[in-house]
């Protein structure tokens, strides 16, 4: 029971791992286009091998079968003996996009697509069965088979295998349980296993933690080589393995992968003679004491073979793999930390300053200990773009090639660190608007020519920081958008009126009006259901906001702008009546104190202020919310002028509060959303205030706005 | 309350009886399974909602948590009474969809705990159109007194959810 837990848990994390190493050969594949680099097609080669052997190791065999031929033809690639073809590279990504839906389907425990897995399968033994060797004039299948078996080894299998089975001493370290392995090959057939103790060193000078033992294995029955590699997948890459064929006088070739730690030790392969039948490990610690032999010093350089482990350390960027929720609990210990400091100094505040002089410095110091500790501790929320850019090089290949364009992509600032949240929701807008790019923006070669522009379009991505906010753009030098007929467009659907003058740039931000971008867009070409508006929707939830730019003819640049994180705000407390909000700083222009002969009603209820040349809708806070206001005439209160959308309305409320970064708390989480809403906080004093939703609160406004104004229009 | 009265005759009854934390709303005795209960806290401000019900009375800061509170009179259509020194906030836990919520319901005063024996419930009766019984899981007979078991999924769910049942708007 426990076993099967602990089995889950660690299959878990294989298969997190196989979809890194599944990202790993899909990067590496495209980028093999060009060039056939060598180093490259190790690297595919290395990750391709480390699924073969998990999935083997938890008996995924289908997986590891499948697997296996990719490894076959990657194998081939690396030696040279397989020229690298655009063919093959095709097939080897469509093998990646299979692999990953197998272990999504292995993982949910669903049954496979079979159909996909022998199409592609055949596919790949259809390149591997193209001739390499001058013995051709076999039938295919029959080549393909040969190769396959020239693959994993030898395929004529003899009676049995004597197997020697030297470990590194960090092997019990490295979590390997040879016993486990034993246990495996006895499934395989009868087998016998001796243990050599001669590496055995005093007991004195025992590490228990490490393995002296290595074993001559005996196993006979019909096994193929393959099985043998299977079971010793894990530990071939810094462990001594020899397979010796016995009862049969077939020619030995050792698996590739122990191939380069096999070679050093080829003489010492006569050697084998000293074996001791095995023994329990107290009785094995016995023996260490009479034979009295030091442990091999060579150990630890021979564990580390030239190949893997250096391409480990290369690898590794030092990072940690830690569940979200923990790292939520201590964001919320922080928060609290937080909340607590400004409670104590709001208390301070109120108390005789005289002796407390130093209390206000040790505050202070708090202060300053816990913001630096918040940002700390956000950090680890922290992830590069470049999760959500990694996609696009494959989406781009796909895409150009259908489209029948050609597109050079361009990443930039794929450092640059956004919440993992807003990460994540980010991603689907982002390949959107990638798509669109691609789609409508850039042109075929031929007009590309026309134009007079270079044949190959460039599409770019880009993330910079830009005062306290990130910026992606979407850039191409396409054809840009076509103003008049989305200016035709928007007046055929009543979206703009007919003799209303547009600005260019409010042109272009049409497409993201909703109802605008579902049917067909400037090009002929279909969408794909979420259309522009809900692209800036979704960023609006996000607290983000969206723009786009573009010249006809020399291209568009779609402008996203993003906080940094949603578990923080800069607030600005306000009061209405009684009670307290927060609004984002980030939405607000500024504040105003209200002359009187700058209020004007607009068909008698409706009330506006003429901020210089512009008018702008009074939002009442107090009728919004149902709050009972000092005074309800607006020249008393204080006008915060909000913007989202590219829209402004003036918030009228009774008092500007104090400035404070507050924690972001989720009112769904035991209640619902609240419309006007988009959360809650924790003051200094213990109370709750709740964090005005401005685009939400705009956008209430202004549908009102609009409505009436078209009943009244009608 | 440290001390359970057990209804019925025996100790043996422990197993097919569940525990029930009583209180008082208008008269009448309500329990809840007390395994839902997480505390009971004394009576506070709280931060008001726009756009809600009138039985959401607001949101409290419970240790870091923003907990809603609703009041039960309010909530079944009760004549509404000042809150007075007995008044608590029973904090319960519930299971709404997949998801576990923290709430608070305010009634007038907290009563006992109860061992009811599943043998001594009875299915509330029929009655058309009334709002109450919809939430009523069982009534139970303890000590000659009428017990209300509520069905406190299905009332805080619904009545954070908006999904008011015919007969509420009417109460």
């Amino acid at each position: 029971m426990t076993f099967d837990l602990e089995m889950a848990e660690i299959a878990k994390v294989f298969f997190q791992e196989s979809r890194e190493g599944l990202d790993v050969m899909e990067s590496g594949l495209l980028s093999l286009g060009a060039t056939a680099d060598s180093e490259n097609i190790n690297t595919i080669f290395r990750a391709a091998h480390s699924i073969k052997g998990g999935s083997a190791t938890f008996g995924f065999a289908e997986v590891a079968g499948f697997t296996h031929g990719v490894e076959t033809l990657l194998d081939e690639m690396r030696n040279g003996v397989r020229p690298v073809t655009a063919e093959a590279i095709q097939t080897l990504l469509q093998a990646c996009d299979c692999l990953r839906e197998m272990i999504a389907a292995t993982e949910a425990e669903q049954p496979l697509d079979q159909v996909r897995i022998a199409s592609l399968n055949g596919d790949i033994k259809h390149i591997l069965g193209e001739a390499i060797e001058a013995p051709a004039p076999v039938s295919t299948p029959a080549r393909a088979a040969g190769n396959e078996a020239a693959g994993t080894g030898a395929a004529s299998e003899p009676g049995g295998w004597r197997v020697r089975f030297e470990p590194v001493a960090d092997l019990l370290r490295l979590r390997n349980e040879p016993t486990r392995m034993f246990a495996e090959l006895r499934r395989l057939g009868a087998m016998v296993a001796h243990a050599d103790t001669s590496r055995l060193p005093l007991l004195d000078a025992l590490d228990s933690e490490s393995c002296y033992l290595s074993w001559n294995i005996d196993i006979t029955g019909q096994i193929p080589r393959g099985k043998l590699d299977e079971v010793f997948d894990w530990v071939d890459s810094g462990c001594r393995l020899e397979f010796t064929p016995t009862g049969a006088s077939a020619p030995v070739a050792p698996a590739p992968g122990a191939q380069a730690s096999a070679r050093p030790q080829a003489a010492a392969i006569d050697a084998w003679s000293a074996e001791t039948k095995a023994v329990s490990p107290t009785e094995t610690k016995a023996v260490a004491l009479t034979e009295a032999k030091a442990a091999a010093p060579a150990d630890a350089d021979r564990s580390a073979p030239a190949g893997a482990p250096v391409q480990k350390a290369a690898g590794d960027s030092g990072s940690i793999r830690v569940a979200t929720e923990k790292v939520d609990n201590i964001i919320n210990l922080v928060g609290e930390l937080l909340i607590t400091q400004s409670m104590l100094s709001s208390f301070a505040d109120g108390i005789d300053p005289n002796d407390l002089d130093r209390l206000r410095q040790g505050l202070s110091q708090l202060a300053r200990n816990t913001r630096e500790l918040q940002e700390s501790v956000m950090q680890i929320r922290m992830l590069p773009i470049s999760f959500a850019f990694n996609r696009f090089p494959r989406i781009v290949h796909d895409l150009s090639r259908k489209l029948a364009k050609k597109v050079e992509l361009k990443l930039s600032g794929e450092g640059t660190e956004l919440d993992k949240t807003v990460l994540e929701k980010i991603s689907d807008p982002l390949v959107h608007l990638v798509r669109n790019a691609l789609d409508h923006g850039l042109e075929i070669p031929e007009r590309r020519i026309a134009a007079g522009k270079q044949e190959t379009g460039t599409l770019e991505l880009a993330a910079f920081h830009e005062g306290g906010n990130i910026i992606i753009e979407v850039r191409d030098d396409g054809a840009g958008l076509n103003k008049a007929k989305i200016l035709q467009k928007a007046r055929e659907r009543a979206l703009v009126a007919p003799d209303q003058e547009l600005t260019d740039e409010q042109i272009d931000n049409l497409i993201f009006m909703p109802g605008f971008s579902t049917a067909e867009q400037i090009s002929d070409v279909s969408g794909r259901g979420v259309g522009m508006d809900v692209v800036r929707r979704n960023i609006n939830d996000l607290g983000g906001h969206v723009q786009i730019s573009s010249k006809e003819g020399l291209g568009s640049t779609i402008r996203i702008r993003l906080p940094l994180t949603l578990a923080i705000l800069d607030g600005q407390l306000v009061r209405v009546g009684k009670e307290i909000y927060i609004i984002s700083l980030l939405a607000i222009v500024e504040t105003i104190q209200v002359a009187r002969e700058r209020v004007n009603t607009l068909v008698g209820r409706t009330e506006v202020f003429r901020l210089r040349d512009e008018y702008l809708p009074v939002v009442k806070l107090c009728d919004q919310f149902g709050v009972e206001p000092d005074s309800r005439s607006a020249e008393d209160g204080l006008l915060v002028v909000l913007e989202a959308d590219g829209k402004r309305v003036g918030v009228l409320v009774d008092d500007l509060l104090a400035q404070q970064q507050v924690v972001i708390k989720s009112l769904e989480s035991n209640f619902k959303s609240v419309s006007g809403i988009a959360g809650a906080t924790i003051l200094g004093d213990g109370t709750v205030a709740l964090i005005i939703d401005v685009p939400g609160l705009i956008r209430s406004v202004v549908k009102q706005g609009v409505g009436a104004a078209a009943a009244h229009a009608a | 309350m440290s001390t359970a009265k057990t209804a019925g005759a025996g100790k043996s009854a422990a197993e097919s009886s569940e525990q029930y934390l009583t209180f008082m709303l208008a008269g009448e005795e309500y329990g809840v399974d007390i395994l839902r209960v997480q505390e009971i806290k004394g009576w506070d401000k709280v931060t008001r909602i726009p756009h809600t019900p009138d039985y959401v009375l607001g949101v409290i800061n419970l240790r870091g948590a923003v907990v809603p509170i609703l009041d039960l009179r309010r909530r079944f259509g009760l004549e509404t009474i000042a809150f007075g020194p007995t008044t608590v906030v029973i904090v319960v836990r519930v299971m709404s969809g997949r998801d576990e919520r923290t709430v608070g319901v305010v009634v007038d005063a907290v009563s006992e705990v109860y061992n009811v024996d599943a043998a001594d419930t009875k299915p509330p009766p029929d009655v058309c159109g009334s709002v109450d019984t919809v939430f009523v899981k069982a009534l139970a007979t303890i000590e000659e007194k009428m017990l209300i078991l509520l069905d406190i999924d299905r009332l805080i769910g619904n009545s954070i959810a908006d999904e008011l049942l015919p007969g509420v708007a009417a109460a």
